[in-house]
This record gives structure tokens, sequence and C-alpha cells, in this order.
């Protein structure tokens, strides 16, 4: 266990090397007027000048060795160039990550806490009445684009609550309907996967044998089939936990919440080498990271699974 | 281990025996099988069609047949519309005829059927070009990604040696930001329609792929491929006579279910700023546009109708693309 741990941990780091390096590659691709705001005044001296300051001047290999030494020598990411003028990169996203992250844990809890008694209760009434409204909920929210109904939950919530469009952090009316909004998707996913696992668990022979033997519908839905079905669900939930540090691009921006939600987007823009690579750093993090956690929550779920036969083939 | 007979199948059993004596005489039911050379030769005859049952078991559904009508007419009505008397061109800005202003935002009325937009163009004609070159994009990006997804995710998950190779490109590929590979796409061609489905496409593939793997890794090692294999099947005509028919029914929703996503995405796009230029109508862009507006409830119009269609559009293809798949799942034919 420990062993395949360590091995997995040490394959997750080499990716996150190559994935940096690539990054830190493609951003040199640019065209080089995308550095500076004023290029066309500028003279071939001050040009060669400020790619000298951001160290382009020299040749590709030894700019990445350079990044790659500072990073995990030093721990240093280097300083936003355009996005701020200067500060270094943690600095500029210290302060925005909280945000996001309680954002992104409360629609998570709200997700949860509402899409898994759904589709459970689906499964429970299938084709039944319920069933349909909910395959409905489902079909709406993974057909029509998010960005569409974000704007309506906006814009008719906020009159409905009598706040604010603009989001406000010590109000916290204000955060209702992000969250709503954000939760929307996640309860989907959860309760149309939910559903199908539990259906397809409760055609089982176990649960024909328990029937027979007379247990009751409640416990054989709750206690064997529930619980068997959650299985494949808890590996995502580890990544979708620390998708929420990422922040929602549509959602900060819609309501100004000073996240990390978009931030990316801007920065690629803006050319800001060190402050993409610093987010880079950061998403590839959380995404390797909740692979391990993932199949580790499954693990304990599951007794039956075991990492030593599963070595390797992930 | 002798079993122990209930004496309700003994009984059935007998009754067999009798009625089938009765039936066939005495020696024809007991007597030795002959060889006959014409009888050996001798096959079942069905007239099952694989795509004839599909297409049966699809048409008893019958929200998904309406829906496939609305997709079609919708898709036939944006290239007549330009044709049908008294429209108006999409990238003309009209002026009052009188006093040679342009009619900017102005209300749906009689003439302009949905009203003009911000610069004063005719909306109408806009959300038609604009539902154009969308589902142009959905279909293009969604065909595009099931031919490289499917190709390369049938390598990854049927030749053991790649799998390592892959997933590890896999993981890379897929924590590399889609945003700079866009802007870099964007960089290097000019911005329009061929640009933003080349974009989607060179990031979209991936997904496709790693879900083609998951499948062919679940059904390879099926014993009707095993005995492929034992009796020296080449490896492609097993990729594409037992593989790749099993999947059509899952391969099918996820095409289905990517039309919708492209278009999605590039409403996305165009919100996050790397869409189509603004000159090119797209549900996109419009819907882009009808959202800075919406503060005004009177302008909220712009909006509204570029979302009515691009709902109607995604939910048709996302309940057609369900329906399908269901009709195209040989269980389901009966």
């Amino acid at each position: 266990m420990l062993k395949y741990l360590a091995k997995r941990l040490g394959r997750s780091f080499i990716t996150l090397l190559i994935i940096l390096t690539i990054v830190f590659v493609l951003m040199r691709q640019m065209p080089i007027e995308g550095y500076f705001p004023n290029y066309d005044k500028m003279t071939k001296e001050q040009i060669q000048n400020g790619l000298e300051i951001m160290g382009m001047d020299k040749p590709m290999p030894v700019q990445v060795l350079n990044f790659l030494r500072d990073l995990f020598f030093k721990g240093d990411l280097g300083t936003s160039r355009l996005y701020r003028n200067n500060v270094p990169v943690t600095e500029v996203l210290a302060p925005k990550l909280p945000v996001s992250i309680k954002l992104g844990s409360l629609a998570l809890i709200v997700a949860l806490l509402v899409g898994i008694p759904m589709g459970t209760l689906m499964a429970k009434y299938k084709g039944k009445l319920f069933d349909h409204i909910g395959t409905g909920f489902i079909v709406f929210i993974q057909a029509v684009p998010a960005a569409v109904y974000y704007l309506f939950i906006q814009l008719y919530g906020t009159e409905l609550l009598g706040i604010k469009l603009i989001f406000d952090i010590n109000d916290w009316r204000s955060w209702i309907l992000p969250v709503f909004s954000m939760s929307l998707g996640n309860i989907a996913y959860y309760a149309m996967w939910l559903r199908r696992y539990m259906v397809d668990e409760s055609n089982k022979d176990y649960v024909q044998l328990a029937k027979i033997k007379g247990v009751s519908k409640n416990k054989i839905m709750f206690q064997h089939v529930f619980r068997n079905a959650f299985v494949p669900m808890a590996q995502y939930i580890p990544t979708s936990f620390l998708n929420t540090v990422v922040g929602s691009i549509y959602i900060e921006s819609l309501y100004s919440i000073p996240g990390m939600g978009g931030l990316l987007v801007d920065v690629v823009k803006k050319q800001d080498n060190n402050m993409v690579q610093g987010i880079v750093l950061v998403f590839a993090c959380v995404g390797v990271v909740g692979l391990i956690f993932g199949d580790l929550l499954m693990v304990l779920l599951d007794p039956r699974i075991s990492f030593a036969s599963k070595g390797g083939s992930r | 281990m002798g079993l122990i007979k209930h004496p309700k199948l003994e009984q059935i059993e007998q009754d067999c025996t009798r009625n089938l004596k009765a039936a066939l005489g005495d020696n024809e039911a007991f007597s030795f099988a002959q060889f006959n050379e014409q009888e050996v030769e001798r096959t079942g005859f069905s007239d099952y069609s694989y795509w004839g049952s599909t297409l049966r078991a699809f048409c008893k559904n019958k929200v998904a047949l309406f829906l496939v009508f609305v997709v079609l007419a919708i898709l036939c009505f944006t290239f007549i519309q330009p044709y049908l008397p008294g429209q108006f061109d999409a990238f003309v800005v009209n002026n009052n005829p009188d006093t040679g202003i342009p009619l900017r935002n102005q209300q749906p009325d009689s003439v302009h059927w949905l009203g003009t937009n911000s610069i004063g163009q005719d909306l109408w004609s806009r959300l038609w070009q604009g539902t154009r070159t969308s589902l142009l994009i959905g279909i293009a990006v969604a065909g595009i990604e099931a031919l490289v997804g499917i190709s390369i995710g049938v390598l990854w998950g049927y030749v053991r040696k790649l799998d390592f190779v892959f997933t590890e490109l896999y993981n890379i590929l897929d924590n590399i930001p889609s945003t700079i590979v866009l802007i870099l796409v964007s960089y290097i061609l000019k911005p329009g329609v061929s640009t933003i489905i080349i974009a989607m496409s060179l990031t979209g593939w991936i997904g496709m792929a790693r879900f083609i793997r998951n499948q062919i890794i679940i059904i390879r090692d099926r014993e009707y491929n095993l005995a492929s294999r034992c009796l020296g099947t080449p490896v492609y005509r097993i990729i594409l006579r037992n593989l790749l028919p099993y999947l059509v029914s899952v391969v099918m929703l996820r095409m289905a279910l990517s039309i919708p996503a492209a278009i999605g995405s590039e409403v996305f796009l165009t919100y996050i700023g790397l869409g189509l230029p603004a000159t090119i109508p797209s549900l996109g862009n419009l819907i882009n546009e009808g959202r800075t507006l919406m503060m005004s409830p009177n302008l909220r119009y712009q909006l509204i109708y570029p979302t009515i269609i691009l709902s109607i559009v995604t939910i048709s293809f996302y309940v057609v693309g369900n329906a399908f798949s269901d009709a195209a799942d040989p269980k389901n034919h009966r």
C-alpha cells in the first residue's frame, strides 16, 4: 500500500514537471508584442532590455532550468508583471484562494445534500412521477449551457431577494445565489449517476435474495444498494472539492467575486508568464492530488478494492 | 451427488414425453438422427437487420421523433430564411427611412420581428444566421472529436503496451489549460469559424478518447474476443468487427451530447472573450451582446430569444441522443 502510494506520488511529480515545462514553453511562443502594452513606441534597446529583465533573452532550455531551479530550491514563483506590477505571484493568489474555496465548498455541500437524496429517491421511485421530474431537471441542466441559466438566476434571483447584483463578501444573503447556481451542475451530476448506479445495483442477485428473505424495502435500498452504489461516486468527491479551488469563471465574473475564477484566462491574455505558471501549478496539483484521494476514498468505503491488485492500472 | 426430484418436476417430464410421443410417433422421437448432407447446410433464416431494428425502436419514441423534426426544421430554416420575402440582411445596419438615424435597440414590431440590436441590425436575421453558425460549429467539432477520439481511444484501450504511454500523456494534456491552446491558435490563425473549430477540436478529443478507452477495457477480454484472438483474427478485424459495433450505442450517446456541449462551449469562449469576432453572428455572440444589455428590462428580448433557440437546440440533441442510444442497444430490439 505505502509502496504503491510512493510510486504513484513519484510518477505524479514527474507528470507535474512535464506539465509545467510544456506550459512554460507554450507561453514563450506568444508574440513579443503582447508583453509590452506600448510596443510600437519602444526602441529596440528598450525591448531587448525588457526581455532581459524577464529572462527571455536566454535560450529556451536555460530558461526552463532557471525556472525549475527557482521553484524547487527557493520556492519562488517569480513576480507578476502586468496583472499587478512586481507583486510576487504567491501574494496575488493568497487572498483569492480562500474566497473561491469557501464558495466552492459551500456549493459542494449543497450539491451533496440535495443531489444524493434526489438520486436515491429517483432510484427508489423509478418510473414514477418523481423520477420523471428529476430526469427533466437533469436533462435541462445538462443540455442548456450554464451561461444561460446562471444569467437568469442572477437576473430574477436578485430581484426576488431584493439584493444588489454585485457580490458583497460581508452580506450573507449575497452568498445564496452564487452558491445555488454553482451547485446546480453538481446536483444534476450526483443525482444522475447515483440513480444509474442504484438502478444497476438493485437488479443484482443479492438484492433479489434479500427481498425473498423478507428484508424491508427501505433497508435494502439504504443499507445495501445505496452503500454499494456510492462507491464509484466517491471517487469524484475529492476532485470536485479540490476543483473548488479553481473557482468558477462564470459565477465569479457575473457577481464580481474576488476569487480565482477567470484569473487564468485573464493572465494568459495579458501574457503574464509568471502568473500563468503559478496558477497552472496550483491547478495541476489539484488535479493530480484529487485523483489520488479519490482512489483512497474508494478503498476506505469498499474493503474489496485494494491497491495492490490495482497497481499500474491507472 | 444425486438430485432429489421434485414430484411436480417428474410429473412435467412424464407429460412431455407423452406429448412428444403422441406428436411424432414412437419411432421418430427415439431414433438416431441420420447424417444428411443437405440438412447439414441448412441454416435458420432471420430477417433481422441491425439498423432497421434500431430505426424501428427509435420511431417508437414519439417525443424523440418530434424533436428530430424540430432540429431538422431549424437547420433547414436557417438556410431558407435569407431567401424568404421581407427579410433584412443580417449584417446591414438599418436606418430610419425618414431621418436616416440607425434604428438602435428597436423593440420587436411588425417590420423587425425580433427588434434590432444595439447598432441597428435586424435581430431576427441575425438569430438564424447565428443558429446556423453555431450548429455548424457543433456538428463539425463533434464529428472531429468522434473521429480522432475513437481512433486514439481504441488504440489506447486495446494495445496494452500503449496504455502507460497514453495514460501519462492524458494526465499531461488534461492539465494544460485549454485557454493557452485557444489563444495560441487564434494568434497563429485568423479568427473565424474554422479557427474556432480547430481550436475546440484540439482540446476536445481528449475526453472522448478517455471515454472510449474505458469502454474498450471493459469489453476487450470478454470470452468472444478471447476466442477471436485464439482463432487468429487480425487486430484490425477484432477492433472493427468485435469491439466497435458493441460500442455503437454508447458512442452515439456521447456524440449526441458533444454537439450541445460544443455549442455551449462556443458560448463560453465568447463569454471569456476568445470566441468569434463580433461581426460573425453566432448564438454565443448574440447571447453575449444580450447579456450586456440585460440590466434594462425592456431590452431583455435581445437575450431571451437567442437563449430560447439555444435551449431548444441543445435539449433536442440531448433527448434525441439518449433515445437513439437506447434504440441502438440490441437488448432493446424486441
